[in-house]
This record gives structure tokens, C-alpha cells and sequence, in this order.
């Protein structure tokens, strides 16, 4: 543009001149005529879950027309439930931390420690295991207070703080547990509780796990008390504005360090659904599943910049990522490029994702 | 605008100093090392893996019993982690250390450094994995990985019903094949009867009786999932081979929860004591087991050794490495297959 002619250096010269032409209408909400596109962004922008429903529904007539009824038969959907029921339960603990405009890089490390520890107290202490079962879920509870305390008193951002506890959480479990992984036998004689998650029933030919229930009832609940609640609005509005939120009345602190709080103690949950689905307790499995509940979260159509998202939305998410690597395997394909689906599903998420947000604006 | 209030800066300088306090605590209280012994550095891929923590504990008693000797230990931070030990190594250069054992994350990525290492005089003594190429480190330690596959094939073999027409499930470590799993893997193959093609990597075989592989990163977590799956891609699976033992606990959850536990095999490698109970137990059928804590109290013989007469460990007659044995762990012996019984071996795991 290098006429000094442009259209702005015409409006800058002459105010009222611009506006000849422009609509006369002072203020209008969605009334003019909108194009299918537009009316297709104000749809998904008004009902944020459907994005992520459309890409589950479409990914299962996908797979069920290449891999065939090996895919869609109850038995191999209800695994893909089974599969990602420990990425759910701690994309749910990610979920309302991301809403707060924060990141938990520490959830999957609080999992894995407080699995060490409800199975060295009920296995090689002799602690009852509902005791030990408590005691886990209390640890969980205090690890995210901790970060929650780190985040509001020191002021320290998220991301910082939890890189941290993840790695003194994790240097914790690898302590505590000597490296060493408890056979999923001797937990089936010392405290069968812990793997009463791995519980199972038939239904229609689907194997429906009770973690997998937990994990329904653990989404229903914190779905509940973020949308019904008066401390779930405070949550939404803590992540859209703190300065707003703080302005209103509403004790930002509090509401942080209750959501870390609270993301420590869902995590020691899934801690216990991860005994009952891998058998064993191991100080290795589940490390990954911070980055995991993450990516739940984020093709969940949950905004990392905060207050926007849903618990349901994190759910499907997570289904979408299970659907894929299950689909990609039974269609015979490398686990290199069931990643790289995952990727490219990433990616695509955040785009819709800030598509949507223009109409916002 | 944020205001910080005076309460909140109290906070904020008391955490600061009680972190300073607790960093020199740590540093105090840091074993150093006298500077006449003979240091010897140990590098594992992580701090995780028993196995891994069975090295450590080998190295520091034979240091013990001999005297005289520092050990030093660094780990990765997770499997893979070339970076951790390259900063490693640089730092038992610069140290003085005198010899290294090293299990390597990236057997190619690390030989740049091991090269300055053997210039700067260090005896570096690879164990349990071969650098790429092996006479990148003056010694290797291991298990002969391939025979370590394939007396559990052999076993397999002659364990299942009709080995002409049996359906083999692999659950292998990670997609990039580390030469510990490709060995692994092809040396099953070949006790089994499968023709494993170019032996160095997987993948490239086409016996109609391979069901598929999948990557269980050595977890439990990994082997149920990868166990799921291929159960999905044919129900009549009759033999598992598994890259070790938390990999085989695994899949046998998942088998459990399909009600087949009674009809497959389960094979696996390692001879961790975890695994050798589940031998015993009937979880897996047949496992090889190796010796972690002798490759290691070889290692740092090797190394005093050396630092005493100049002498290099040689490898075993035959191979490119030192060979510190397998034995196949069953409670089910077959013909024509040497093994130990899981209550023999219980007094052998990881010893």
C-alpha cells in the first residue's frame, strides 16, 4: 500500500464522511442475514460441546467402515472406555484447573505417588486397606493444596510451580516405592479393595468396569459443581478475569488453591482406578498422564487461556484420543502414526476452537 | 495493577531462604569422594527401573568389598534421555573419573562423548545394552539378548499345541526398536521357527502366525493396553512373547478380563524377582533371566584392573561382548531345552 490515498488516511481526514454509506443500525444481536457459515459459528459458539461430539461420531463411522465389526462391536467400545478412564478421571482434575487459566503439570505424578502409597501401606505394612485407601486420597489432597499454596501466597505462575512439584512429586514416588513395582497377586491377597476399580459386569455384550463408573460419576459430579454451583461460577469467572472476579467480591485464592486442592485429591482417585485397571502397582505407570489429561482437555474444546470448557467436553475428548489409537491399531497401523493423529487432532481442536471464539468479537 | 502486600513479600522471602537452606543442606550433606580412590562412574537410562537400581546396588558393593573405589551415579530422567547421561559423562571427565559404566538411552547419540571420554584415558565399559557400533566403549557387559529370545521361542515352541498353526502376539518396547528389544524380539522368532528376516529390526517378517506387535514401553500400564488390542485383532491368539516382565503382568490382566488366561502362553525376558514369583505363579510360563548385579561388579573389577595393570576385559570367545548369562526360568521344562525351576531361580533373581 504505498498510495497515501488509503481508506484510513480518508477516514482520519474526514470523520463524518466515512460513516456515508455505513449501516444506520445503532446496536443489533444476531439479526441480520447470516451466511450457513456463520450460522454454523454462532450454533457451535452457543453450544461448545458439539464440535467434539461431531469428531467422536465421525471418527467411530470412520473406524467402523475400515476395521469393520471388530470396531464398533460393545466389547471393543467398552474397552476404549476402559482405556481411557484413567486420561478421563485426571483430564477432569486438568479440566477445572485449566479454567482457572492454570496448568497442572504435576496430576499425573500425584497419581502415580499416592498409588505407591495406598499400596506400601495395604500391601507391605499391614495398614487396612480402606485406611491406606484414605490415606492416599489425603496425600493426593495435600500435594495439589501444596501447589495451590505455591501459586496465590508465592505468587508463582502455574507452570512453573507444577514443572516443579512434578518432579519432586515423582522423585517422592520413586523413593517411597524403592523402584519397585508390587505384583498385581500379592495386592489381590493384601487388599483387594484397591483393585476393586478393575471390577467388572456384562451388559449387552460391553465390559463395563467399575472405574470406568467412577469415572461417569466423578465427571457428573464435578460437572455439576461447576455449572450448578455457586463456587463453579467463581472457577468460570476466576479464569475469564481474575482482576473482575477479585472486584466482585470473589476471593480468587481461595477459589485457586481449592481447585489445586481438588485436582490433587481427583488425581489420588485416579490413582485407585489405575490399581484396578493395570493390577499391579507401579512406580512407572501413568507418569504421562498429565500430558494426556491435557490434550483431553484441549480437544475437549476446553480454552487453555481459561474460562471456557467443560468436563463433558474433556470426557469426549478423551474418547476421541481412545477411538483413535484403538481404530489406527486395529486397522493395522503403526503406533508412530497413531501419535502423529493425535497430533494433528490437537492442533485442529485449538483452531476450531479459536474460529469459534471470532464471534465472539 | 498487582499490589504486593508486606504479608505476602514475608511469604515469598521465607520460601526463597528456607529453598537456599534446604539446597545447602542437600549439598552438605552430598557424599565426596577422596581424591586417591579410584573413581567410577555409573550411567543407567533411568532412576525407575529395578533393574537399573540393581546395577547401582552391584557397582557400590563391589566398590565396598574392594576398597579404595568411588562410585558415582547418574541416571536419565526418563527412557531415551540421551542428553542426561552426554552431560553425565562430561561431568566424570572433568571429574577424573577413571572408568564408566554405562548403559546407554541412545546407543548411536552417545558416542560422540564416549570417544572423548576413552581420549581423556577413561575405560568406559558398556553394560546390559552394545553401543552402536559395539567397540565404540573398550567392553561390553550384557546378556546375549538373542539367545535370550530364543530359548523362550524354543520353550514356546515346544510348549504349545500345535506350533505349526499357533497365533503369536508380540509386545515389544518402543517403536524405535533399541537394539536390546530388536535382539529380543528376532532371537523368539528364531526359537520359535519364524523366519526373522534382517535379524536387527522387527517388522519386516511375514509368517501368516504373527498376529501383530505393539509397544508396551515396558509397563504394566503399556502391556494391558498393547495385550487389548491384539486380543481385538484375533481372539485366537495361542503365544505372547513380552519384551520383559511388568510388560507380561500386563498382558495377563487383560487376558484375565477376557477369561482367557488358561489359554494362552505367556513368554518374557528379565528374571526380575517380581517376575520369577509371577513364574512361579503361573502368570508367565517361561522367562529368561539375566544378571544385572554381576555385570556390574564385573564392570568395576574390570575398571580396578585396569587402573592397576593396564589391562583391557576381553570378550567372551565367539561373540563381540562379554557374555554374563542367561538361563531360562520355567516351572514346565520341555526336552532338549536347559532351564531352572522359579525356586531355583528365586534364589538366583537379579543376584
Amino acid at each position: 500500500m504505498s498510495d497515501s490515498e488509503t481508506p484510513a488516511a480518508r477516514r482520519a481526514a474526514d470523520y463524518e464522511g466515512a460513516l456515508a454509506g455505513a449501516d444506520a443500525t445503532v446496536a443489533a444481536f444476531g439479526e441480520g442475514p447470516a451466511s450457513p457459515i456463520e450460522r454454523l459459528q454462532r450454533f457451535l459458539h452457543a453450544f461448545p460441546i458439539a464440535v467434539p461430539v461431531i469428531v467422536l461420531v465421525a471418527s467411530v463411522v470412520l473406524f467402523s467402515l475400515i476395521v469393520g465389526n471388530r470396531f464398533y462391536h460393545p466389547y471393543n467400545l467398552s474397552l476404549v472406555a476402559q482405556q481411557v478412564t484413567i486420561i478421563a478421571i485426571i483430564g477432569i482434575a486438568q479440566t477445572a484447573v485449566i479454567l482457572t487459566a492454570g496448568i497442572d503439570l504435576s496430576v499425573g505424578a500425584i497419581m502415580v505417588l499416592t498409588s505407591t502409597v495406598m499400596g506400601r501401606l495395604a500391601v507391605q505394612s499391614g495398614v487396612p486397606a480402606e485406611l491406606a485407601l484414605l490415606v492416599g486420597l489425603g496425600i493426593g489432597t495435600l500435594c495439589g493444596t501444596i501447589n495451590g499454596i505455591l501459586i496465590t501466597y508465592a505468587r508463582l505462575p502455574p507452570f512453573i510451580v507444577t514443572l516443579g512439584t512434578w518432579s519432586v512429586f515423582g522423585a517422592l514416588n520413586l523413593w517411597y516405592s524403592a523402584s519397585q513395582t508390587i505384583r498385581a497377586q500379592e495386592v489381590a491377597a493384601a487388599a483387594p479393595l484397591l483393585q476393586a476399580t478393575g471390577a467388572a459386569t456384562s451388559l449387552f455384550g460391553a465390559r463395563i468396569t467399575a472405574g470406568t463408573v467412577l469415572m461417569l460419576v466423578l465427571a457428573l459430579v464435578a460437572g455439576y459443581v461447576l455449572n450448578r454451583t455457586a463456587f463453579g461460577r467463581h472457577v468460570y469467572a476466576t479464569g475469564d478475569d481474575p482482576e473482575a472476579a477479585h472486584l466482585s467480591g470473589i476471593d480468587t485464592s481461595r477459589v485457586l488453591i481449592a481447585v489445586y486442592a481438588l485436582a490433587g485429591f481427583v488425581a489420588a482417585v485416579g490413582a485407585w482406578a489405575l490399581i484396578g485397571r493395570v493390577g499391579a502397582i507401579s512406580p512407572t505407570s501413568g507418569s504421562g498422564a498429565n500430558l494426556d489429561s491435557i490434550t483431553a482437555a484441549v480437544i475437549g474444546g476446553t480454552s487453555l487461556f481459561g474460562g471456557r470448557g467443560s468436563i463433558s467436553g474433556t470426557l469426549v475428548g478423551a474418547l476421541i484420543v481412545g477411538v483413535f489409537r484403538n481404530g489406527l491399531a486395529l486397522g493395522g497401523l503403526d503406533a508412530l502414526w497413531q501419535e502423529f493423529a493425535v497430533g494433528i487432532l490437537i492442533i485442529a481442536a485449538v483452531g476450531v476452537d479459536q474460529w469459534i471464539r471470532r464471534v465472539a468479537q | 495493577m498487582r499490589t504486593y502486600s508486606s504479608s505476602r513479600v514475608a511469604a515469598r522471602a521465607t520460601l526463597l531462604a528456607s529453598a537456599a537452606a534446604f539446597g545447602l543442606a542437600l549439598l552438605a550433606g552430598a557424599p565426596s569422594a577422596r581424591a586417591e580412590d579410584v573413581l567410577i562412574g555409573v550411567i543407567t537410562k533411568t532412576e525407575a527401573n529395578p533393574f537399573f537400581a540393581k546395577i547401582r546396588e552391584g557397582a557400590t558393593q563391589k566398590a565396598a568389598e574392594l576398597g579404595g573405589v568411588t562410585i558415582q551415579s547418574y541416571a536419565g530422567k526418563f527412557d531415551g534421555d540421551n542428553d542426561s547421561q552426554v552431560t553425565a559423562v562430561e561431568n566424570l571427565i572433568s571429574a577424573g573419573a577413571k572408568g564408566i559404566l554405562m548403559v546407554a538411552s541412545d546407543t548411536k547419540a552417545i558416542v560422540p562423548v564416549i570417544e572423548k571420554a576413552r581420549q581423556a584415558g577413561i575405560l568406559v565399559i558398556a553394560l546390559d545394552t552394545p553401543l552402536d557400533p559395539a567397540n565404540a566403549a573398550d567392553a561390553t557387559f550384557a546378556t546375549d539378548n538373542v539367545k535370550a529370545g530364543e530359548l523362550i521361542g524354543q520353550w514356546a515352541a515346544k510348549t504349545v499345541a500345535d506350533p505349526a498353526n499357533a497365533k503369536v502376539a508380540f509386545l515389544d518396547a518402543l517403536e524405535n526398536q533399541p537394539t536390546v528389544d530388536a535382539a529380543r524380539d528376532q532371537g523368539f522368532m528364531k526359537g520359535f521357527g519364524i523366519d526373522p528376516k534382517d535379524m536387527s529390526r522387527y517388522l519386516d517378517e511375514d509368517d501368516p502366525r504373527i498376529v501383530g506387535h505393539q509397544w508396551g514401553k515396558g509397563s504394566e500400564e503399556g502391556g494391558r493396553t498393547g495385550m487389548e488390542l491384539l486380543l481385538q485383532k484375533d481372539p485366537t491368539l495361542s503365544v505372547v512373547y513380552t519384551i520383559n516382565e511388568p510388560t507380561a503382568a500386563g498382558a495377563y490382566e487383560a487376558l484375565k478380563a477376557a477369561g482367557m488366561e488358561g489359554n494362552v502362553l505367556i513368554t518374557s525376558v528379565d528374571g526380575g524377582c517380581p517376575g520369577v514369583q509371577n513364574v512361579k505363579a503361573g502368570v508367565i510360563g517361561a522367562t529368561s533371566m539375566q544378571f544385572p548385579l554381576m555385570m556390574a561388579s564385573l564392570g568395576v573389577e574390570a575398571i580396578v584392573k585396569f587402573v592397576k595393570t593396564g589391562e583391557k576385559p576381553a570378550p567372551t570367545p565367539g561373540l563381540d561382548f562379554f557374555d554374563t548369562g542367561v538361563k531360562l526360568v520355567t516351572d514346565k521344562p520341555v526336552e532338549g531345552v536347559e532351564s531352572i525351576t522359579s525356586e531355583e531361580a528365586l534364589k538366583l533373581c537379579w543376584g
